[in-house]
Formats: structure tokens, sequence, C-alpha cells
């Protein structure tokens, strides 16, 4: 059966149409039709339609209050900032603004549904699809409008067409460009390098070794990261903690790079670069807070539950002359959420 | 009558005269003006939607008065004594300034951002209403595709928009959305960089984010609830099964008056309430989180609802997904709970028209709805799809589930990643039954009628209960129903060829779709059981009709009944 055929068919959807075997019980149940109208208390009764009436003009009388409302409480109500002044005025204008809406439409609707005709009425629906002689009729003006413009006799221009068609938009993504400069390796490095001090977040100042209490945690920044053009860049990538424990806890290799059981690690989730920032002392657990991956001081931060999969980087350290915290190198690897050519 | 009156339709004459003249108004009143829209609770669910959009774009007009959209710093110097002296961005320092300072200015942001939380939910409502009542079928398939597509741009706009006040909380969300960007494979470092305009977080994302916010997103929107209600005026809305409603007709009450006044007065509503929410439930304190940093962070940071599920799936994910490759890294941890899962999502969503029609074989046009039991399957993977976004969503909030019932993180995380596979499983199972369970009620009411409570003892000791019978009126809805039997068993016009791939495909989703059924009760059947009994009283004796014996009844009656 051809498509433009199958449009004409009747269908048999239920209840409009009727397969009655001859003589017997029919297959379906009849549409009994719409079943008849109730009349509401307004449509017999005239008191009860004027006291729809009024509940229709309360409502509506009400909207004007919150209206007028609305007015007084931009007016009247000093607007200083103060947490009081701020809440009384937001919520006076607030409710007002409820009563003058929410009235005004419940005033509306009452009277749709009460007062306005409630009888059901019928409109009848057409086919979306046209009829099998409109559809010919259109294949046929597609057809010779198609033969007018030759598409099928010079194939050269339908082809070159379509590729010039394809192109075009093509470029439009190059205008991009410029909306950044290319990655290089600006993910894989940071501001830490050989002789940066530590310097505490936010308060600023180098940190004495000796400052660095067993079972503290310190926030920490490079030294000099305030004056850089854009800090906030920097620091979403050179963000450290520092954390003191029983140097005995730690591996030979953190310890090399810790100073007497401090040692430093990127505070820059390696799942997806939220602040790992909090540090459980009893466990030597490091939390982030955005998606609970865990990581383990004592074993390197490792990571030991969660959806990260890298340990955090740990940073070298040493003491300076001076007993000041310092940086013997720049991070190992890069700091912060996998990228693509990470590797 | 008065001499205002008279004025008055002097006036409104001359008006309709002028706009009959210049755009032809009759024709649009006639046209228009009478058209029928059939009445259900349920069709308010997308009126909601479309009303919040106006408000959004409403209060959000008001907002891009005083927003001040640059990363530029700045110190704050505005009413909040808290926060006076600190250096912040511009964009943080006017939304500030736009809450503490600008009469009803915190009114407004509170409207713009409940009435933005109303618009997804109400999204979400409507189209789980279009889905289980079958809405999406032909002609509808693809407003359905236009609908899905405004989904997934109201979260994008809802996203954007939260992220423009640049406090510690958005500041959060962005640095978790680049995150997401930069695990894409092969392009997503230079995605980020091109967006960002270089490293995170920089000084472009805000106003970029904005021009996104309150252009190109609403425009796009726009137009698309133009086309989508265009579609509904062509198509004609649906309408329950019922007495007198049919394929061919739509039953309900006129656009003037009746729905002038009842969607328009619901308009109202929908807007008050959302004031009466904004002047009483304080939301996104900005104040309270202070600007954005990257090195601090407060516990239990939440994104908005809508974003919940995302998040949900990147907790529950682990870490070892992750994995690097020939020198490059793969961080599948990230991207498959975010990117693959949002594609899936909507690229299922969008074909399941398409989907169910291979399983019908069903290419008729369809206005009048199911109702959801009538359609055990699709309702079952509804509910499954629902189950499935549940979880995820619970999951976003695994922390403060842990908090709350003090329990483990760890151990709620474990049971999640089971559950995430093992509830929506259990709910298509539960859900599906429930479904053919409801229409074998339909089914013994339709036979049988309705219970009475009136028990009778027989002469030989039996106690019984009454049964009324239906009226034609209250049968029909019961009744009027086609339920599908699998290809197997009836092959149909539209399916493809048995020995085709996609006709083999069709045969096993029909198989899958309909094998479990129950069909409606059919006049023979109410004859047969009529003919059984004599009388009232022996109606009472349904429940002993051998209901295995009857063919209409599918496989599940024996495996399950």
């Amino acid at each position: 059966m051809s498509d433009i055929e199958r449009a004409d068919e009747a269908h048999g959807q239920p209840g409009t149409t009727l397969a009655k075997p001859e003589g017997g019980v029919p297959d379906r149940f009849e549409n009994p039709g719409l079943p008849p109208h109730k009349h509401r208390m307004g449509d017999t009764d005239p008191k009860a339609a004027k006291r729809a009436e009024h509940q229709v003009v309360f409502f509506l009388l009400l909207s004007m209050l919150g209206s007028i409302g609305i007015i007084v409480s931009i007016i009247a109500i000093k607007y200083d900032g103060s947490f009081d002044q701020v809440s009384l005025s937001t919520k006076a204008i607030g409710l007002s603004m409820f009563l003058s809406l929410f009235a005004l439409g419940i005033g509306a609707v009452h009277w749709a549904k009460t007062l306005m005709p409630d009888d059901e009425r019928i409109d009848m629906r057409h086919r979306q699809r046209g009829t099998t002689a409109e559809r010919e009729e259109a294949v046929n003006i597609l057809k010779e409008g198609a033969a007018e413009a030759g598409l099928g006799r010079r194939p050269l221009i339908r082809n070159t067409l379509i590729g010039a068609l394809a192109l075009f938009p093509i470029p439009a993504v190059f205008f991009f460009r410029d909306t950044g400069p290319l990655p290089g390796n600006d993910l894989s490095t940071t501001m830490w390098k050989a002789d940066t001090y530590l310097v505490k977040d936010p308060e600023g100042g180098r940190i004495r070794a000796a400052d660095v209490t067993l079972g503290s945690v310190m926030h920490v920044l490079p030294e000099g990261i305030e004056e850089l053009e854009h800090p906030l860049n920097e620091k979403a990538k050179s963000a450290v903690l520092i954390m003191r424990l029983d140097a005995s806890l730690l591996t030979e290799k953190q310890n090399n790079w810790g100073v007497d059981g401090t040692v430093a690690y990127s505070k820059i989730c390696t799942h997806m670069g939220c602040p790992v920032a909090l540090y459980e002392q009893q466990t030597h657990h490091l939390l982030c807070p955005c998606h609970q991956s865990t990581f383990d001081l004592t074993q390197d931060c490792k990571v030991i539950f969660g959806p990260a999969k890298r340990p955090l980087p740990q940073l070298p350290i040493a003491v300076d002359d001076d007993g000041y915290l310092v940086a013997t190198d720049g991070f190992s690897e890069a700091v912060g959420p996998s990228f693509w050519e990470r590797g | 009558m008065s001499t205002i009156d008279k004025t008055v339709n002097q006036a409104a004459g001359g008006v309709a005269n002028f706009a009959d003249d210049t755009v032809g108004a009759s024709k649009v009143v006639n046209g228009f003006a009478r058209k029928i829209f059939p009445d259900h609770w349920s069709f308010m669910l997308g009126e909601i939607t479309l009303y919040s959009f106006v408000i959004l774009l409403l209060t959000g007009t008001f907002l891009t008065f005083f927003f001040e959209p640059s990363a530029a710093e700045t110190t704050y110097q505005g009413n909040y004594i808290p926060l006076v002296g600190q250096h912040v961005s511009e964009a943080y320092d006017s939304a500030l300034r736009l809450s503490f300072d600008i009469r009803g200015g915190l009114l407004m942001r509170q409207v713009h951002h409940w009435a933005a939380l109303v618009f997804v939910a109400a999204t979400v409502v409507h189209m789980a209403r279009v889905f289980f009542t079958g809405a999406f079928r032909k002609p509808r398939e693809i407003n359905w595709v236009i609908g899905v597509a405004l989904a997934m741009l109201a979260v994008f706009e809802g996203f954007t928009g939260y992220s423009l006040p640049d406090d510690l909380l958005s500041g959060t969300g962005i640095r978790i959305a680049q995150a997401i960007i930069l695990a894409v494979p092969v392009v997503g470092s230079y995605i980020s960089f091109f967006l960002f305009g270089g490293e995170f977080p920089g000084v472009d994302f805000i106003p970029r984010f904005y021009t996104i916010h309150i252009l190109l997103l609403p425009a796009i929107m726009l137009a698309l609830i133009a086309v989508h209600l265009m579609l509904v005026v062509v198509h004609k809305h649906t309408q329950y099964p019922g007495p007198g409603r049919t394929e061919d007709n739509v039953v309900g009450f006129p656009l003037f008056p009746v729905y002038m006044a009842k969607a328009g007065g619901f308009f109202f509503i929908v807007f008050g309430v959302i004031a009466l929410l904004a002047s009483l439930v304080q939301i996104n304190a900005i104040w309270a989180y202070g600007a954005y940093d990257p090195s601090p962070v407060t516990a239990g940071s939440q994104p908005d609802w809508y974003m919940g599920w995302l998040d949900g799936a990147v907790r529950l994910m682990p870490g070892w997904f992750e994995f690097t490759l020939w020198g490059f890294t793969f961080s599948m941890n990230i991207f498959i709970p975010t990117t693959v899962v949002i594609i899936f999502a909507l690229g299922s969503a969008m074909l399941y028209p398409w989907i169910e029609q291979a399983a019908t074989g069903d290419r008729r046009e369809h206005h009048l709805l199911d109702r959801p039991r009538n359609q055990p399957t699709r309702t079952g993977l509804g509910v499954m799809a629902l189950t499935f976004y549940i979880i995820l969503w619970i999951s976003g909030g695994n922390d403060i589930v842990a908090h709350m019932m003090s329990l483990s993180i760890n151990d709620i995380t474990r049971s999640l990643r089971v559950l995430v596979f093992l509830l929506p499983a259990l709910a298509f199972v539960i859900t599906k039954r429930i479904c053919l369970g409801l229409q074998r009620k339909d089914r013994e009411k339709a036979l049988h009628g309705r219970e009475t409570g009136r028990i009778v003892r027989l002469p030989h000791g039996e106690f019984i209960e009454v049964h009324a019978p239906l009226s034609d009126l209250e049968r029909w809805t019961l009744v009027q129903h086609d339920t599908l039997r699998p290809m197997e068993i009836e092959d149909r016009v539209d399916a493809g060829r048995p020995d085709t791939i996609y006709g083999k495909v069709q045969r096993r989703l029909s198989k899958f779709y309909f094998e479990d059924r129950v069909e409606p009760v059919t006049p023979a059947e109410l004859e047969a059981s009529h003919h059984d009994h004599h009388g009232e009283l022996e109606q009472a004796h349904a429940d002993e009709i051998d209901r295995a014996s009857n063919p209409a009844i599918g496989t599940s009656q024996t495996t399950h009944g």
C-alpha cells in the first residue's frame, strides 16, 4: 500500500468508527456521547449568581488594595540597607504584590468558573495530513518547480550549491579564534618555583616553620601572588595546604619534601578543582566538600574514596636560614582537574 | 444606556474598526476567539511554565538596569556593613547594591530566582504529564522534541543566571563547569580557554555569560516557545478520553471569554504565589557567601536543584574511570556522568516518540490521551527514568543526607552506586505490574459494576457484596482504549517487513511493550457476564468467573495473575 493511499484509510480509531459485524454484538463499545449538562447553582438560582458576582468584586477590590499597598510600601518604608529595614520592605512590597496579583487572578478565575457559561462545546478536528489529492498536487508543484530550476538537468549547479551551502557556516567557527589564547602550558604550570616563600592565606606574611604546631593545618599561597595582574587565576592553581603531623607517619618521599613532619600539598582537587579544604586531624584525611573525594595524607595524599583519580601533588619545601618555609621547587606535575593533554 | 456606556461602546467600536481596517482583525477574531480548549488540571502545568517564563522576562529586565556584568575589581562601599571596604568584582558589588540599596531590588532578585526554580520544575512536571499521557504521539512528535530542547535550554539558562553574581557559591559552580569542559576529550582545554578568555576564572566569563543569559538563550527560547504554542493551535489541544470525546473533536470551553479569564487569571495566580515565596523565603543570600575566591569553599555546597542530578552522577562515579593512554588523559570519571549522561538523557527523550512508534507500528494521529495505566510499559519506562533521576538527585546531596541522618558518607555513596541501577529496574517492574493491576480492576468494574458496600447473606450461608452495574457513560472511560497485541500475533499496516533489520527490531520492541497486556472489555464479554448471572444478587459472583480462560487477557494473566 502506498504512503498516499494510507492517508485516507479509515483507521478505526476508538470512538470514531464502529465495527459492527452483521447481526451480532459490536466488537467495541459505542461512544455514548456527551453526558447531560449539570447546571451550577448560579445557573438556576439568581441569588447564588448574585453571591458569586459579589465574591468576584470582593477579590478585585482586594487586588486594588494590594496594588496601593505596593506603592505605599515603596514610598513609606525606609530602605537604608539595614537587615531589618530591607527585610521589612521586602515583606511589605512582596505581600502587597501577592495580594494585588493573586486576588486579581482568583477573581478572574472565579468569575469564569461561576458565571461564564460552563456548557461544553465542540470543535471538530482535521487531520494534519493532506488528502490524497492535496498531497499529489503538492508533489506535482515541487516536481514542476524543480524542473523549472533545472536541478535534475544541471547536476553541476546542484552539487556545487550543496557544497557552497555546506561550507559557508564553517568559517563562523573561526571568528571565535580570539575569544581566548591557546592553552599552551598554562594548565600545567603554577607560580611556585625554587625559593618562592609560603605566605598565609588570606592575611599574608611568611610562615615560620616553628609556628606550625603538630596537628595543625594552614592555608597557604605563594609570596607575590597579590602583585600579579590576575591573582584569582593563579589562586585557582597555586593554593596550598600545609599540615604538620608526626614524621614517622609519613613516607620517606614525603619527609624528604617536607620539614620536620610539615608537608605542603596542592589544595586544588584533582577531580574538578574545588579547594580541598576539610582536614580531619585524627584520621589525617583531606576531604573535598564538592564531591567528597578523600585523600589520605599518610599515603602521599592517595585517593581513598570518591570520584577523584590522582593524588594531590606535593610541593617540596624547606626552611631558610631565618626559619621561614620556602619552596625548593615547583610542583612536579600539573595541579587541579585532569585535561586531555595532561598525559 | 448611560452616556458612559455609550462613549465606551463608541471608543471600542472605533478601535475594532481601525484594527480590522489595518490588520484584518475580524478574521483573527473569527478564527481564534471561539477556539475550544479542553479542561483538565494537568493542562495547567504547561501554563505555569509559560507564565514563570514571562515573569522571568519581566523581573530579569528590571535586574539588568542595576546589574554590572564585569569582573573588574572595585571596593564595596554600599549599605551592607559587613562587606564594606572589601575588594570585590563589579558584578558582586552591583548584585549587593541591588539587594541593599535599591527599593524592591532584593524582592525582584528573589522573584527572579524563585521564578527560575519554578520554571524548570514546571517544565519537568509538564514533560512528565505529556509523556505519561502519550501526548507526544503523532502528530505532536516535533512539539515534544521542541519541548525537550526547551527543557535543556532552561537548565543552561538557569545555570548561566545563577553564575552571574560572582559570589563564592556561584564561582564554585563555574569551577566545576570548567572541569566538565576540561574533561571533554581532545578539545576540552581549547574550549575552556576560548570560553573563559584564558585561564580560569579570568575576567571575561561574566560579561560573556551575561550576554548568553539575557540575550542568546532567552531569544532562542522565546522563538521555540512561540513555535511550541503555534503547534498547539495547529494541532488543537489533546483531551482525556470520556463520553463524547473522540479523535475527531475537541470538547471544552471557548478561548473568549472563558479561557481568557481562566488562563489570564491563572497568570496572576502564578505570579502572586511566586511573589509570596519571594517575599517570605530567602533565596541565594549572596552577601552571606562572600565574593568568589578559588581558594576557600563552604561545606555542603549545593547547586540549584535542576543541576543536582548531574552533580550526583559525578559524585557516584568511581575515580578509576580516569585513565591515560598514548600520552593523553581520558577523564571518563567526569566526562561520562556529565557530557555523556546529558547527551544520552536528551537523545533518548527526543527519540522516544519514534522508539514507541517502532514498537506500536502505529502512525495514526492520536488526540485522545492515554490513561497512564493503559500503557503499562511506557508508564513503567517513565517511572524508571524518573527514579534514575531522583536517585542521582539524592546522590547530589549525599553529604547533606549523611549529615542529617548521621550516617557514613562512604556507605551512602556506595549504596547509591548500586541503587542507581537497581531501583530504576525495580521501579519499572513494579509500575508495570501496578498498571496491569489497575487495568484488571477496570475490567472487573466494567464487567460487574461497582461495589455498593451492601453485604447480603445467601440462603446457603454465603456472604456476598452486591455490585451495581455501571451506566454507559461511566463504563465508556474504562473500555474506550485500544490495547495493541504484539506483532507476532497481529501484524500491522505500518510495520516494517519482518525480514529487514528494522522489522526484526520492531517485532522485539513490540513484544517487549505488549506481551503483558490486559485488553478492555468488549460488548460480547459484557453480555456473556450478564448471561452468567440473573438478577442483581448473582452479579456478586463476579469474582468466580474463570478469568484464566479469557482470551482477551495476555500472558501476564497466567504467569502473574
